[in-house]
């Protein structure tokens, strides 16, 4: 990329495989499980946090200079908390139906730990560009681990892919059902998102043994 | 920088001005959309009351969708002929009743205490629809909507909604597939005001049976569809002394 010097496009591209904040950091595990029974919650959750991370990483880098160490977490806390309730009250002015669907995440938002992680390691230490780059890359790695959990879970829990019935109709019993395919119930409750996780991290470090860690 | 971010006065100032600074400007972000955010809710409103007496734009039997926010207003003049409050058998008219919170007059009614519980009137092609908003819990946060019956006790539609329910388990209750199920139940069981079960098991998925009371739970969701069956059940308790009156057989 012409835009973006080498050591700026691997900010943004290293979170996305080999450093990704999920399966290789193994943070923001919590709202991993939550949200990701169906397509729509993981993608417009992931909308949120690339919103949110971009602009408080870039918001603390501004402010890394001039932040007592003391109480450098709590800033970190009212930055965050800050603007996920600008984002939440524009939305309910602007896109109702949106921040409809959001509410139940937007609180999660703030206790999302890459959230407070990326802001410790990264942006305290770090210019704003850098920052900005870090946070786009960091929530798109978050964002692509969701996606991927919930395209398993919902197409195998409920037959459906953003709503759409892409297996058939199961009460009516067309396409795959009418053959005696059957939902698999445990695929929307929150441990199954453990295994689908599970599974990503095994197969991401068996194709790159350099990720296994030393026991 | 110039200044010694460790010294405690520094850091005192600081922690003070962010207050200051962070504070004033979400009051200013609040108070500035704070109009724009109420008008939302107040069509959001009138968008579910109308849902619920089947003044809706659904195509096909997927989607949900009210009508428009730009013809909420005019329609839910057109439609909704009578706002009344109830006090015990007798209704008393009162202007925009649907804005009342329900959940507080149904709090003060179950305690014995004096409450306003709106009733409104609707009517859509000749028919009357009698509209009674609902609140209750499901299992993290509240659970809330609108049921509008005919003059039989027979159910022309219902809307639900919820704060916190699980995406793709609970959150369903607002789902066309659920809400529909509804649809020519009976809320009456010979001369008793039954209401209707969210039922596991019987052996009705399809819904053909619109006498029995019941409705074909959703997977996964038990303690949801018990707090959707306690909702309509505890409403319905408190809207019967005026109910019997209007009640034909």
């Amino acid at each position: 990329m012409a835009l973006l010097s080498k050591k700026d496009s691997k900010l943004v591209l290293d979170p996305l495989a080999d450093n990704n904040p999920i399966t290789i950091q193994v943070l923001g595990i919590c709202s991993a499980l939550a949200i990701t029974a169906e397509l729509k919650a993981a993608v417009v959750m992931a909308l949120s946090v690339l919103f949110v991370l971009s602009m408080g990483n870039v918001a603390i880098s501004l402010l890394r200079n001039i932040i007592p160490s003391k109480i450098r977490i709590i800033v970190q806390l009212v930055v965050v908390a800050a603007l996920v309730i600008i984002v939440d009250q524009v939305l309910k002015a602007f896109a109702y139906e949106l921040s409809k669907t959001l509410s139940v995440f937007v609180g999660l938002i703030i206790t999302n730990c890459i959230i407070m992680g990326r802001f410790e390691a990264f942006a305290l230490g770090n210019g704003p560009k850098k920052a900005f780059l870090d946070g786009i890359g960091n929530a798109l790695g978050y964002g692509i681990i969701l996606v991927i959990v919930g395209f398993f879970r919902e197409l195998l829990g409920s037959g459906t892919l953003f709503g759409f019935k892409v297996l058939g109709d199961p009460v009516t019993k067309t396409g795959l059902y009418s053959i005696g395919y059957e939902n698999n119930g445990f695929m929307i409750i929150p441990p199954a998102a453990l295994i689908v996780l599970g599974i990503i991290i095994w197969v991401q470090r068996s194709r790159n043994r350099a990720l296994i860690e030393e026991a | 920088m110039a200044f010694n971010t460790e010294k405690n006065s520094y850091t005192v100032i600081f922690a003070a001005l962010m207050v200051v600074v962070v504070g004033s400007l979400l009051a200013f972000v609040a108070s500035g959309l704070k109009p724009k955010i109420h008008e939302n809710e107040r069509f959001e409103k009138q968008q579910n009351i109308l849902y619920s007496m089947g003044v809706n734009d659904n195509v096909g039997e997927g989607d949900v969708t009210f009508v428009p926010t730009s013809s909420v207003e005019a329609d839910f003049s057109k439609y909704i002929v009578k706002q009344m409050v109830l006090d015990g058998a007798t209704a008393v008219e009162k202007e925009n009743a649907y804005l009342i919170d329900v959940s507080k007059e149904i709090a003060k009614a179950k305690n014995g205490e004096k409450a306003e519980l709106p009733l409104l009137v609707g009517e859509k092609e000749g028919k009357t629809f009698y509209i009674i908003p609902l609140y209750g819990r499901g299992l993290w946060d509240a659970i809330w909507g609108y049921i509008s019956l005919d003059d039989h006790m027979v159910v022309q539609g219902v809307y639900f909604d919820h704060r916190g329910e699980t995406p793709g388990l609970g959150a369903n209750i607002k789902q066309r597939f659920f809400m529909d199920d509804f649809t020519g139940e009976s809320i009456m069981s010979g001369n008793t005001f039954e209401g209707i079960t969210v039922a596991k098991g019987n052996g009705d998925p399809l819904n053909t049976d619109k006498e029995d009371n019941q409705v074909d739970a959703l997977a996964g969701a038990t303690i949801t569809g018990n707090g959707v069956t306690a909702m309509i059940k505890d409403c319905i308790k408190l809207y019967k002394p005026y109910l019997q009156t209007i009640r034909t057989k």
